[in-house]
């Protein structure tokens, strides 16, 4: 094969010669999907225990006592909003208005933070009632499953506020978009998984 | 909830006088580990490398350099966890005829523990992880991995989790569990004390550097191969690399929240794996072998890939069957997943349940008996070459199946109810990590060893180790077959039948004979270290391989490749010689390049003081060191100058030396 070819075509056949940089970040979606994914695997295992344990109520407090559906559909409204919000803060991202993306960053923010003092009020009502993690092997699943994603749900929050910092201090530059994408994927993942807590835990809940 | 806790300080929590272990053997222990580590502390101040390891090693982001430290990691641990093994060994040979033996129970059931613990995530992991970060970017012709500075930090973790299980045997105790501190043992009301915390957080801490680690290597794999590589153009050892990270990433997570549950029963009171209160221990042993048992294939399938790297190379041929072989790593990998109840045939599940996973177990058996035969027919008419990898290779090749024919008799549901929890187990699975992981590091330290530092392994001290610890694994563990098929259990401490002793003194002398082997082979290391002059490698290429790693230098520049290589063949290297292919020599440019940095020491190491905190119950230094973990992380994302370039200059005056090397070797060859 390489009878008739000149060395030096030889070692540009074999040899990316004129390379470039390779732009910055190419893996990191890619990465964070892979992230997610492993975080899915998570929750994945708490709905699984949910799903063994939560029927053992050891003669305690069942679903039909301690949930307040109304509150919780309110809840979960708050976190859909919020992933409207965040929707809107990436459309004004890609249109490259850095306060527009702020301000959305901020009220998405808010949401979150409804979401999360709603949940904490659930959780110490239910305290209050007696209703606690280490009554029956039902309420430590459920608080571990709906503690963990609330967790999350304030770790979002850590890196929300942080990002709004950063866009401020640098701009709407390649490196900032790349970490708004990415908490983009994690705030709208746990929206998924709210979607399922809610359907799984509350709603299932109340038929059993 | 709590039963009597001994006492508890605001300053200090659980930590008190009698957490410093009285036992004469771990003091003394203690007393060589502590000369041992100011002399070591010393010597590194004397001879002023502090420096020089942390800009050079600790803070580094390059794949090969955090790939030596993930090796030395394995290497120091494997020291540890072997010295538990030997004394198990001592303990079970001598504890007869009324003898206690030399070790209480309370100490005994910690070394068990540890050694599973050791050897399974502080030995073979960071073995296994050092060899893909080491070779994977070096096969692929890329210059890193995809996120350097997480790789960096995965391994700090990684060394944290190590450093915790090490602090265990001088403050404190380690868990008595046994390796998967299975509850209701493993809960509060049975292990009140520190070991199983120890236990938790060492491995929750590690685990995160194992999940991120895996994570970086498929991105790796996936988005950075050289132009050309199609997935059916990849080296098989990045093949199995592949679907050994994609075991990570989908089971350490398991893992992690198994972890959380049992920690949430020790730390809040929840009732997860609680006799009482509608808890379920059997929810454990099942969530913990759903990761359990891919782990396993976690750590063999590189080592596949390793072998068929090296049966290839030493035949001096194409790997037999390249698609085939894919295929088999592929159905390991999914399979891997659909067979962890074999674990627990007792449980009683029932025939129909315990039927389905036995014959996975056994299914399983199928690819991986595909890539025996191809390494067989890969070597069969073939001029092999005797180097001490192949003879690594060829001892795991008998070994091995004979490990994996025991398993398929464990698959059988019916002999497992008499074999479960016997001698007959712990037999068969030494034979298949011994004989398959082990002995492919070992094989795999020798073939990459060239690559990675310029000179060959010395073999004569090589064969010397190779021979003990052949002979030495199987008068060690045959023993244990004969006498778990005779029904003797594992974890024993004393025995009363006296016919039994016979076959725990030959099993120690196997054991000693293994320690004459790595006493050989850190002598082939010094030796080597020594000898490096002449054992110098300057082509780079000192087996006649066939994958990209060899057509760098040795070692390899921090850039990997002047000029990214573009693929044409399976064997992309072997391709390139074949058409005679020149270097390029001009045409440099600027090579691009991620920046050192310290902070994954710094996570890690502020991770291990939270890990220490949380198993004293030290509330206070827990919350602050959780605090200031965020604020560094928080902190190291506002930096934004993590990369520079590699000047032109520097990289034709490095690539000239190159030139003028592979020249002078031309000319002493003519």
């Amino acid at each position: 094969m390489s009878h008739s070819v000149s060395p030096a075509t030889l070692t540009g056949r074999y040899y990316d010669l004129h390379e470039h940089d390779h732009p910055e970040g190419g893996s990191t979606m890619l990465g964070f999907w892979i992230y997610l994914m492993s975080d899915c695997l998570i929750f994945a295992m708490l709905f699984a225990a949910f799903g063994v344990l939560g029927g053992n109520l050891a003669a305690g407090p069942g679903p039909k006592d301690l949930f307040d559906l109304p509150l919780v559909a309110l809840n979960t409204s708050m976190l859909l909003f919020s992933s409207i919000t965040y929707g809107f803060a990436m459309l004004a991202m890609q249109r490259g208005q850095k306060g527009q993306t702020q301000l959305w960053l901020l009220i998405t923010g808010l949401f979150g933070a409804a979401f999360l003092g709603i949940e904490l009020y659930e959780f110490s009502h239910l305290i209050h009632e007696g209703a606690t993690p280490q009554r029956s092997a039902f309420l430590s699943s459920f608080f571990t499953l709906v503690g963990t994603h609330g967790l999350h749900v304030t770790f979002g929050l850590v890196w929300l506020t942080v990002l709004m910092v950063q866009v401020g201090q640098r701009g709407l530059i390649a490196a900032n978009k790349r970490r708004l994408m990415c908490l983009s994927l994690f705030w709208h993942f746990l929206d998924v998984v709210w979607i399922g807590v809610f359907t799984f835990v509350y709603l299932m809940g109340m038929l059993r | 909830m709590t039963p009597a806790e001994p006492h508890w300080s605001f300053l200090l929590g659980r930590l008190g006088p009698d957490a410093i272990p009285t036992e004469p053997i771990v003091l003394a222990t203690f007393a060589v580990v502590a000369l041992g580590g100011v002399a070591l502390l010393a010597a590194l101040t004397y001879f002023r490398l502090w420096g020089y390891l942390w800009k050079e090693w600790f803070t580094s982001v390059d794949h090969k350099k955090i790939g030596i430290m993930y090796m030395v990691l394995g290497l120091v641990m494997f020291l540890r966890g072997f010295a538990d093994a030997l004394m198990m060994r001592i303990q079970q040979a001598i504890a007869f005829n009324g003898s206690e033996g030399y070790l209480n129970a309370h100490h005994y059931d910690q070394i068990f523990t540890a050694h599973g613990v050791i050897m399974i995530f502080f030995v073979a992991m960071p073995f296994v992880t050092g060899l893909m970060n080491y070779v994977v970017p070096l096969q692929i012709g890329a210059r890193d991995v995809s996120f350097p500075f997480l790789n960096n930090f995965s391994f700090w973790m990684t060394t944290s989790g190590a450093a915790l299980v090490m602090a265990s045997l001088f403050v404190g105790e380690f868990a008595q569990t046994g390796w998967l501190a299975y509850p209701p043992l493993s809960g509060l009301a049975y292990s009140p004390n520190v070991g199983v915390d120890y236990y938790i957080w060492s491995l929750q801490i590690a685990g995160v550097g194992t999940t991120l680690s895996g994570i970086n290597l498929i991105a790796t794999i996936v988005k950075m191969r050289a132009p050309g590589m199609t997935m059916m153009r990849m080296p098989v050892f990045t093949w199995t690399s592949l679907c050994t990270n994609v075991l990570i990433v989908a089971s350490f997570p398991v893992l992690t929240a198994v972890l959380v549950l049992l920690s949430l029963d020790r730390y809040v009171g929840t009732n997860f794996f609680t006799n009482d209160f509608g808890g379920s221990p059997m929810m454990y042993v099942n969530l913990i072998w759903i990761w359990g048992h891919p782990e396993v294939y976690i750590l063999i399938l590189p080592i596949f890939g390793v072998f068929s790297e090296i049966t290839s190379t030493f035949s001096g041929k194409r790997l037999f069957g390249y698609s085939s072989m894919v295929y088999a790593t592929v159905v390991i990998t999914i399979l891997s997943y659909l067979v962890w109840l074999h674990h627990f045939f007792t449980m009683g599940s029932g025939a129909s349940v315990n039927s389905f996973f036995g014959i996975t177990t056994m299914v399983i058996s199928i690819p991986t008996g595909a890539k025996m035969f191809n390494w067989l027919f890969t070597m069969y008419r073939a001029r092999i070459r005797f180097d001490l990898p192949m003879m690594w290779t060829m001892a795991f090749m008998l070994t091995f199946v004979i490990g994996g024919m025991t398993g398929v008799m464990l698959a059988v549901p019916p002999a497992d109810f008499v074999l479960h929890n016997s001698l007959f187990l712990i037999a068969h699975f030494h034979n298949v990590i011994i004989g398959g992981v082990v002995f492919g590091v070992f094989a795999a330290i020798n073939y990459w060893w060239p690559k990675a530092f310029g000179f060959r392994l010395e073999p004569f001290w090589g064969k010397v180790s190779f021979w003990c610890w052949v002979v030495g694994f199987w008068m060690a563990f045959t023993p244990l077959y004969v006498m778990g098929l005779m029904g003797v259990t594992r974890r024993m401490r004393v025995f009363d039948d006296p016919s039994l002793q016979i076959w725990f003194q030959i099993a120690a002398a196997g054991a000693f004979l293994i320690a004459l082997g790595i006493v050989a082979m850190l002598i082939q290391y010094t030796v080597s270290i020594l000898r490096r002059d002449e054992l110098r490698d300057e082509t780079g290429d000192p087996w006649n391989a066939r994958t990209l790693e060899w057509s760098t230098s040795s070692p390899p520049p921090a850039y990997n490749f002047a000029f990214t290589p573009i693929v044409h063949d399976l064997d992309a290297w072997e391709d390139m010689k074949r058409a005679g292919v020149a270097r390029p020599v001009e045409g440099f440019r600027p090579i691009h390049m991620p920046k050192n940095t310290g902070a994954g020491v710094i996570l890690a190491g502020i991770s291990a003081v939270c890990g220490f905190a949380l198993i004293w119950h030290i509330w206070w230094l827990a919350v602050a060191s959780f605090g200031a973990l965020l604020i560094t992380a928080i902190a190291h994302t506002f930096n934004y100058r993590r990369d520079f370039h590699i000047p032109a200059e520097t990289v034709a005056e490095t690539e000239a030396t190159r030139t003028r090397q592979l020249a002078a070797l031309e000319g002493a060859a003519a």
